[in-house]
């Protein structure tokens, strides 16, 4: 039963939403170009998807957020499951970590246009600088809280070689850890995506871009919505990727 | 005396230290200790006497300062091996119940198959072959004593090293418990070094009780229990031997000024 009333509930806060945001500019309370009401959405959606637009975009911005994460989060598992397994590799990398760390991720937007140009090459250069520290200090931090013990039984049981020790031990009781770090690291890249593209690398961010200097503000929504269903579609598949590889969890 | 006797554990003159805050403690000095093969050996003492230390030096966990360990190869040559069932299970949760029965295994030359088969051999020996496809959260404490047992013995290891095993269960598991390690051992006829604090328990399992007391740790006793198994528990050598080492315990206790 209280299932049922929050999910009335929160349709009946979306009708609401909704009617206020198509009241609004028919009342003539908003200027129409500015604010265009939901059902001026589906024929500007509809548009959008027959140029080839829609398509394109969308596979440009995914192409980016793919391979950015696969990067960012392949090194950042690495380097951090290294920095959390030997003590000498965390003394050497602090130093480092302490002045790259603060750096926004925005803020290497200079130097990706300087290295790789206005190309897919920047943008995924950007969304994995974001990436890889948030999966780097997941990672760390999973393999730091890794239960002694365990590792103890492994050595008592003749696996005492590094990497002994991470396949049998340390590899499978950080993966929770990991995997939180990448479930934010997803919507981290999502925000980065959008702003590799803003700067100009074809995808969702640039012909959101291109309507708003048109002054398509419809068109505009339509992208901004499209973003949201894709970074929704994104998490729900990550959770049940998640929730297999953490089967075994109580 | 030692260096005559043919055991298949012999630890000579072994002493174990660690400096924390700049404060050495010794936990073992001088400690000679010989394990015969196909013997039940168990250690007694207070918590914290350095009991446990003794299997991990066994079990290559922990390094002696000094003193040797010296462990008798097999008939044919081959070195012989240890296995190690601790006080809590840590099994692996992340594994079926098989899987963690045939963690050792993995590192032997062994098929997939083989090493299946050889897990569910272990988990029929410990009465929980239904369980094999668990995970470790849906099992009881005395069923996860009972599979790092059969993980244990699925290396087939020359000594069974178990430290303080069934210390975390209520007492009629432990009970349950005691008799099946009785039972598998007969039917495996392993050497068992077996650390309790429980003195009943000691003398209920054991062939030979050595209580370990002071600090740092020497041995302050030392009883034979020639009774054959399976034994009743209020049989009156068992009681007779638990007395004495009960006395025994009691007047080191008050001799240290430590009231455990």
């Amino acid at each position: 039963m209280a299932r049922v009333n929050r999910l009335a509930l929160a349709l009946l806060g979306l009708v609401v939403f909704l009617a206020l945001w198509e009241a609004a500019p028919r009342l003539g309370l908003v200027n129409p170009a500015l604010v265009p009401g939901p059902s001026s959405l589906p024929k500007a959606f509809v548009k959008e998807l027959i140029s080839g637009n829609w398509g394109e975009a969308v596979v440009g911005s995914l192409g980016h957020y793919a391979v950015g994460l696969v990067v960012g989060i392949g090194l950042g598992a690495i380097f951090g499951i290294l920095t959390g397994m030997y003590r000498t590799i965390e003394a050497l990398t602090a130093g480092v970590i302490r002045v790259l760390r603060p750096v926004p991720g925005l803020a290497w937007v200079p130097f990706a246009i300087i290295w790789f140009g206005v190309s897919p090459a920047a943008a995924v250069f950007i969304i994995a600088v974001g990436v890889f520290w948030i999966v780097f200090f997941a990672a760390f931090g999973a393999v730091r809280s890794v239960d002694r013990d365990l590792i103890e039984l492994a050595a008592a049981f003749g696996y005492r070689s590094g990497w002994a020790r991470l396949v049998k031990v340390v590899l499978p009781a950080a993966t929770p850890g990991i995997l939180v770090g990448v479930r934010t690291a997803l919507g981290q890249a999502w925000m980065s995506v959008v702003a590799a593209e803003i700067f100009g690398v074809a995808g969702l961010g640039q012909r959101m871009m291109q309507a708003s200097s048109l002054l398509a503000s419809d068109i505009v929504v339509v992208y901004m919505l499209t973003m949201a269903a894709l970074y929704g579609l994104v998490d729900i598949a990550f959770l049940g990727l998640s929730g297999w590889l953490t089967r075994w969890k109580a | 005396m030692a260096h005559q006797m043919e055991g298949l554990i012999r630890l000579d003159g072994l002493a174990l230290a660690f400096e924390r805050d700049g404060t050495r403690t010794e936990v073992l000095r001088h400690l000679d200790l010989t394990i015969e093969r196909g013997e039940f050996l168990a250690l007694v003492g207070p918590s914290g006497v350095g009991k446990s230390t003794v299997l991990r030096v066994i079990a290559g966990l922990a390094h002696p300062s000094s003193g040797r360990i010296s462990v008798a190869p097999r008939a044919d040559g081959t070195p012989s091996s240890v296995a190690m069932v601790f006080q809590d299970a840590r099994l692996l949760p992340w594994r079926r119940v098989i899987d963690n029965v045939a963690f050792g295994l993995e590192r032997l030359q062994l098929t997939k198959s083989a090493r299946r088969a050889r897990a569910l051999e272990m988990l029929d020996l410990v009465r929980l072959e239904a369980l094999a496809e668990r995970f470790p959260h849906e099992l009881s404490g005395g069923q996860r004593q009972r599979v790092a047992l059969a993980r244990a013995l699925a290396v087939d290891p020359d000594v069974l090293l178990m430290d303080e095993p069934f210390s975390a269960l209520d007492p009629v598991t432990r009970h349950t418990l005691q008799d099946e390690l009785v039972r598998i051992r007969a039917a495996t006829a392993k050497t068992v070094l077996f650390v309790t604090h429980d003195i009943d328990e000691a003398v209920y399992l054991a062939d030979r009780a050595i209580l370990l007391s002071g600090s740092p740790a020497r041995i302050a006793d030392e009883r034979r229990i020639d009774l054959p198994h399976p034994r009743r528990r209020d049989h009156h050598a068992l009681v007779a031997a638990t007395e004495h080492i009960h006395r025994r315990f009691a007047g080191d206790s008050y001799a240290d000024g430590d009231g455990v």
